[in-house]
């Protein structure tokens, strides 16, 4: 892969305005798939899924699901959107082995909601109104594995391997008209913007809304134009951008890879790239096909979907609260302060946390266990917290140890690495490692008197008022206890000698 | 008239990864274009403020309930197949798309 030439990010903003756009595709989690009643389901063994209607046998003939249209009216509802009276289905042409049918089942010039909006607040605390253009049901396409070659990737591949068991998978595509005047936080706006929309879904149980599994998939326009002009510059459509980190990070390579090559009186080239995020770079793909390539046409075995006044207000009705409304009640109910709360949010934190207090921890150190260690460490791991093999209920377990004084703050570090290493639930780490502070009075007593009497004058001191100079002992006996003793515990024992 | 020309018709070609000679474009031009001249008649036969439609019957909100019907096994769907490995279909390697 070649090197891309990078301007400075900050350079390039003071050059360029950046134009984005965003589709989002968010697979439901129906039972069924879209057109026929095979198992909508992650992860089962190859081809086990699929049917005469989502292998194109000839003859099969596809049908609606219910569920999934009223899943789709409710993502438009909550997106602000108009939900069409009547809207078809249309055939989306295109030869890629991913479908066996030669076409896509999309919607076309009728997709079933329009024009919403969504306040998107970024980490700086500013908010963004992104409007959305429409929101459309289609089905998702099969998984492809490439085989040969020398690098996995398709380059040099010698075949590929077919799964159809995604095939027909209930989508919905959210398409954003440009968004201006982001500015250098157009990559961070873009990740809040699929943030707040995973939230949405999730909360309208419509979808598992898990990233890592592709359920919510986003690709990300970039454009740039020089300040002040009026025609859009040419885009790209990112692909391949599958963590919000990821969209952040592709977001800002094609604003500085595109005001490089702008500064220098080149052009851009309207195509496809992925996003490698391993390299954190993107490639060229394939260029873009005009949209009418694809022959889009009604697809004749499908009737149109009226949706009833009825239905939609019914849904409307059944809507959760908008999640600006669900932070403010959750800030509230934790007592977080803005910079924690934003912290939280930011972090991507906020449905750890939920979970986590639900299991019995304390908001504040649910809190403090997510954005601190968790997140420190997998910010070393280059993931995000929430992917770290570690789930709510066991971070609370944590907490409660910690809180309960059978662990103290340095062992509950040492015990969430075995967690994280795969060893079982915090207690049981716990019970299997001996990790348990030392409480025994005794064993303290014997380590505090053996360092007393290397710091003979401590007691002396403390009983002329200078309790601090216990914090020598306190270390020594930390020390001789490798961690494992209860330092406020230590403290008290000390005092209580200077007191006889 | 119709607008289909040669050129059209190897772009068609090539988006539908089918090779042809320029002895079968020409024959698909001509063919082609008398498919879509004779459809193109429906048009002068209509008014204008006829609404297009996709179906022969006045019917919308046909719809299947979100069951699980049974799914063929591994093997049935890949009995067809031309080739297949892994449990699945084995297909030729495609080079420009991830």
């Amino acid at each position: 892969m070649a090197k891309d030439e990078l301007m400075n990010y900050e350079k390039a903003l003071e050059q360029f305005e950046v134009v984005i756009g965003l589709e989002v595709h968010v697979e439901l989690n129906t039972k069924t798939k879209m057109f026929c009643g095979c198992r909508n389901e992650f992860g089962d063994e190859p081809n086990t899924n699929v049917c005469p209607i989502c292998i194109a046998l000839p003859g099969s003939l596809p049908a609606v699901n219910r569920r999934a249209v009223e899943s789709s009216i409710s993502i438009g509802l909550a997106l602000g959107c108009e939900i069409a009276p009547t809207g078809r289905f249309a055939r989306k042409n295109y030869f890629y082995p991913d479908l066996a049918k030669n076409f896509q089942t999309s919607q076309y010039d009728e997709p079933i909601a329009y024009e919403g909006q969504l306040e998107v607040e970024v980490p700086s605390g500013k908010t963004f109104t992104v409007l959305i253009e429409r929101a459309h049901m289609e089905e998702d396409a099969g998984k492809l594995t490439h085989v040969g070659g020398n690098t996995g990737r398709i380059q040099g591949a010698e075949y590929s391997l077919v799964d159809y068991n995604r095939a027909g998978v209930p989508l919905v595509e959210i398409v954003t008209k440009p968004v201006y005047g982001a500015g250098a936080e157009a990559p961070e706006l873009a990740a809040a913007y699929v943030r707040s929309i995973r939230e949405i879904v999730k909360a309208l149980g419509v979808s598992d809304a898990r990233m890592e599994r592709g359920n919510v998939r986003c690709d990300a326009n970039v454009s740039l134009r020089l300040h002040g002009a009026e025609k859009l510059g040419t885009r790209t459509e990112t692909k391949n951008v599958n963590s919000l980190r990821s969209i952040e990070r592709a977001v800002r390579y094609e604003i500085q890879r595109q005001a490089a090559i702008l500064a220098k009186g080149g052009t851009i080239t309207q195509e496809t790239r992925h996003w490698h995020e391993d390299k954190g770079a993107t490639s060229s793909g394939r260029p873009k096909s005009d949209a009418d390539d694809y022959r889009y046409f009604p697809e004749p075995d499908l009737v149109p979907v009226q949706p009833s006044k009825e239905l939609i207000e019914s849904l409307r009705a059944a809507l959760p609260e908008q999640p600006s409304v669900r932070r403010k009640r959750l800030q509230g109910e934790w007592g977080f302060s803005d910079l924690e709360f934003r912290d939280v949010v930011n972090a991507d934190l906020l449905d750890q946390i939920v979970e986590t207090v639900a299991a019995g921890a304390k908001p504040q150190s649910a809190r403090k266990w997510w954005t601190g260690e968790l997140a420190r460490i997998a910010n070393a791991e280059e993931k995000d917290a929430a992917e770290l093999a570690i789930t709510p209920a066991e971070v609370a377990e944590l907490a409660t140890l910690v809180e309960s004084g059978k662990i103290n703050d340095r062992l509950a570090r040492e015990v969430l690495g075995y967690v994280l290493a795969g060893e079982g639930s915090p207690s049981s780490v716990v019970a299997a490692r001996g990790l348990e502070v030392v409480s025994d009075d005794s064993a303290l007593l014997a380590a505090i008197d053996e360092a007393l009497a290397k710091q003979p004058d401590v007691l002396e001191k403390i009983r002329e008022g200078k309790v601090q100079a216990a914090g020598a002992v306190i270390g020594a006996v930390m020390q001789a206890m490798k961690g494992s003793a209860d330092a406020g515990r230590v403290r008290e024992l000390i005092l209580e000698r200077a007191a006889q | 008239m119709s607008e289909l020309t040669p050129d059209l018709v190897r772009h068609l070609a090539g988006l539908a990864r089918i090779l042809v000679t320029d002895e079968e474009v020409n024959r698909l031009t001509e063919q082609l274009s008398l498919i879509v001249d004779s459809v193109a008649t429906v048009n002068a036969a209509v008014a204008g403020d006829v609404p297009a439609t996709s179906h022969p019957i006045p019917m919308a909100n046909v719809f299947r309930e979100d069951v699980v019907e049974p799914s063929l096994t591994q093997a049935e769907a890949l009995s067809g197949a031309p080739e297949s490995a892994e449990g699945r279909f084995k297909v030729a390697a495609i080079l420009d798309e991830e």
